[in-house]
């Protein structure tokens, strides 16, 4: 190996020693070849397979326009409406960061749901993907606790109102509720205080927390291998070099394919940022262009539309602490589904039609609780998300009795794919 | 399996899509539609001359900058200095207002409210339509209210253009009860102003295209950039995508 090293030109030779003897002491080839050109995975991943990869883009696009943010935002009652419209008029391209932010944050929910609704079908949560699946959650969670304290920080109206509503659901607590809530925002009210702490869990603890949470997702992920369309572990058939059969490299094939993928999105992306950035008052909520006042609510206090399918059960419920409850039990049910999923198939394409039809009522009822959530609260609305409620929990504790007793079809040994 | 898992993505995307249509069509209401055109520079010149001459005696817009508007609406910064400029200020100030906090408190009863992001918080139509609905009513200490907002302590500033109108209402009275059952029919002219009815609408619809503009004003160049940006992604999707092919073939 030296002897080669020598034979070649000078400058090379350099490069590749000084790449040896950084990776003889970081090992960080086998990390790659760990992660990249040596893992394998399914080669039938479809259009639902994107949204990994994106959700991963677009948190190092929050990351990195955050940082740029950060730079000329300041966090103070007095200061912080008026230095994001600095950013928006005198800042060198702060209107185009401040853009890519507010989008983003949108951004991240469409990929996250999409992601999740891709694990919901194929059955990605089953055994032995539990911990992939939790992690996965944990992420969902901070990235919830992450898009309300972001939220506060414009300090626009709609920003204080909606932290007050927010924040007081801990209220209903029965005890020490009150007194909760006065601790989470350091104030009687909603004030100067309770938007520094915010900015600091929005800025340090939080993305912390998201990176971390993505490493173990990912690293979970790569130790049991990943899931595909037909829910079929490829590890169980492999050839004679010991790869599977149905996997390929995720490096070079699964790069290129996600670049396909990221430039598809990076089109829709961009062209709500350039052509509609409020998105019609759901990105950016028309409320919001006025500053803080704590004299005076919005005319309509609704939260950013991925919240509205929790918001919208909220409200269904008459009693506070229930909905409260309920609307936690909303978020959190996904964590169990490992254990309520009896069901001896992975994927929805060798389920019956009882999980299939439960399924796409979940989807319809999440989708109808997400519309619901951004309406006033009208009895026709508030019946209507209440029978929508009652869907979206039969989903999930139905689910022992529904995946047990419904028909499957037998699974192939090998992966359904044909070559383009 | 493909195709169909192919239209369950269009479907899940247009299902996300759906709520942003049906957001746009009930933001207007009653209003009326202020059709703006920031692309046009005359229309944003004397929307600006308005501006200045009937909002900023009381109106402030404060994040904008005198030395931007002549950047964007194509004036010298010596022509802003000399036809926008009335209080003094430097051209790299931004617009505020004479009018004292504690002299508005007293006066009006509340302090007027910055005019930098009315457009984007309200709509244009609002505005729009505010600007036009002052009707005469001795009940209200400046004479005058207003059927967007009614109860607005704001004066019928433009009266000398606009003239004064009074509410017509369909209905009648309850003596009964001292109440009228009334149903707004529209306005009637009781004293003409300087400028027809016409002349109004379109003096009204340059004030509100500035405010429109003042409320982003990156959004003359975000639009044309937009093309750009996706005229590239379009070339990396071509590239991107044979790319993907070529090293697919391997995969049978």
């Amino acid at each position: 190996m030296s002897a080669t090293m020598e034979s070649q030109p000078a400058r090379r030779g350099r490069m590749a020693a000084l790449a040896e003897w950084a990776d003889s002491r970081l090992g960080y080839s086998r990390f790659l070849k760990a992660h990249a050109s040596e893992y394998y995975a399914p080669k039938n991943f479809n259009f639902w397979y994107y949204f990994g990869s994106l959700a991963l883009l677009v948190l190092v696009i929050q990351i990195i326009t955050g940082i740029f943010l950060t730079m000329n935002y300041k966090p103070s009652a007095e200061d912080a409406f008026a230095s994001v419209e600095y950013i928006m008029r005198d800042v060198e391209w702060g209107w185009l960061i401040r853009y890519m932010h507010s989008t983003g944050a949108s951004a991240f929910f469409v990929v996250v749901y999409l992601h999740m609704f891709r694990g919901l079908m194929y059955g990605s949560y089953k055994n032995p993907r539990e911990l992939v699946w939790i992690f996965g959650m944990l992420i969902y969670l901070a990235l919830m606790a992450e898009a309300f304290f972001g939220y506060l920080l414009p300090w626009g109206n709609m920003s204080y109102w909606g932290a007050q509503v927010i924040v007081s659901l801990f209220g209903a607590i029965p005890g020490i509720g009150e007194s909760l809530v006065e601790w989470i925002r350091g104030d009687y009210y909603i004030s100067d205080i309770t938007l520094n702490r915010f900015f600091a869990l929005h800025v340090v603890a939080l993305p912390l927390a998201l990176v971390f949470l993505v490493i173990a997702h990912i690293l979970a992920l790569h130790e049991v291998g990943s899931n595909n369309p037909d829910g079929i572990e490829i590890k169980k058939v492999k050839g004679p070099d010991g790869h599977p059969v149905d996997g390929i490299p995720f490096h070079p094939y699964y790069t290129v394919k996600d670049l396909v993928g990221t430039v598809v999105f990076l089109a829709l992306f961009t062209s709500v940022i350039f052509f509609a950035p409020e998105m019609g008052g759901y990105f950016l909520e028309h409320a919001n262009f006025e500053p803080a006042n704590a004299l005076q609510t919005p005319e309509h206090i609704a939260p950013v539309w991925y919240f509205t399918p929790f918001y919208a059960i909220l409200r269904a419920v008459p009693n506070k602490l229930l909905g409260v409850v309920l609307m936690g039990l909303a978020v959190v049910a996904f964590v169990f589904l490992p254990w309520l999923d009896r069901a001896k198939v992975k994927s929805i394409r060798y389920r019956g039609w009882i999980s299939k039809a439960f399924l796409i009522a979940f989807a319809i009822s999440f989708i109808a609780l997400g519309y619901l959530g951004l309406q006033p609260a009208t009895t026709a609305y508030t019946n209507a998300a209440r029978v929508f409620a009652v869907i979206y929990f039969a989903f999930f504790f139905l689910m022992p009795w529904y995946s047990a007793i419904d028909k499957t079809k037998p699974v192939p040994d090998r992966v359904t794919y044909h070559a383009h | 399996m493909h195709i169909k898992n192919t239209a369950l993505a269009i479907v899940s995307i247009v299902a996300f899509g759906l709520p942003a249509i049906g957001a746009a069509a009930s933001a207007g209401g009653h209003l009326q539609p202020a059709n703006t055109d920031v692309a046009n520079t005359a229309s944003l010149q004397r929307g600006a001359r308005n501006f200045m001459n009937y909002c900023s005696g009381c109106h402030s817009a404060r994040y904008v900058r005198y030395s931007r508007l002549a950047a964007d609406l194509g004036l010298t910064e010596a022509q802003v200095i000399e036809n926008l400029m009335f209080s003094g200020d430097r051209i790299h100030d931004t617009i505020q207002t004479s009018l004292r906090p504690e002299d508005a408190a007293r006066w009006f009863g509340t302090t007027p409210p910055d005019l930098t992001l009315i457009a984007r918080s309200r709509g244009t139509d609002y505005v729009y339509t505010f600007l036009k609905s002052f009707y005469l009513d001795p009940k209200r200490p400046t004479g005058v209210n207003n059927l967007v907002l009614p109860g607005t302590s704001m004066p019928h500033v433009l009266w000398e253009l606009q003239g004064y109108q009074a509410a017509v209402y369909d209905g009648q009275s309850d003596a009964a009860n001292e109440t009228v059952h009334k149903q707004f029919k529209g306005f009637e002219l009781v004293q003409p102003g300087l400028l027809s009815a016409d002349e109004y609408d379109r003096f009204v619809r340059d004030t509100v295209t500035f405010l429109d503009y003042i409320g982003e004003p990156m959004q003359l160049k975000r639009v044309s950039l937009g093309f750009q940006v996706l005229g590239f992604l379009f070339v990396f999707f071509l590239l991107a995508f044979l790319l993907k092919k070529e090293y697919w073939k391997d995969v049978k």
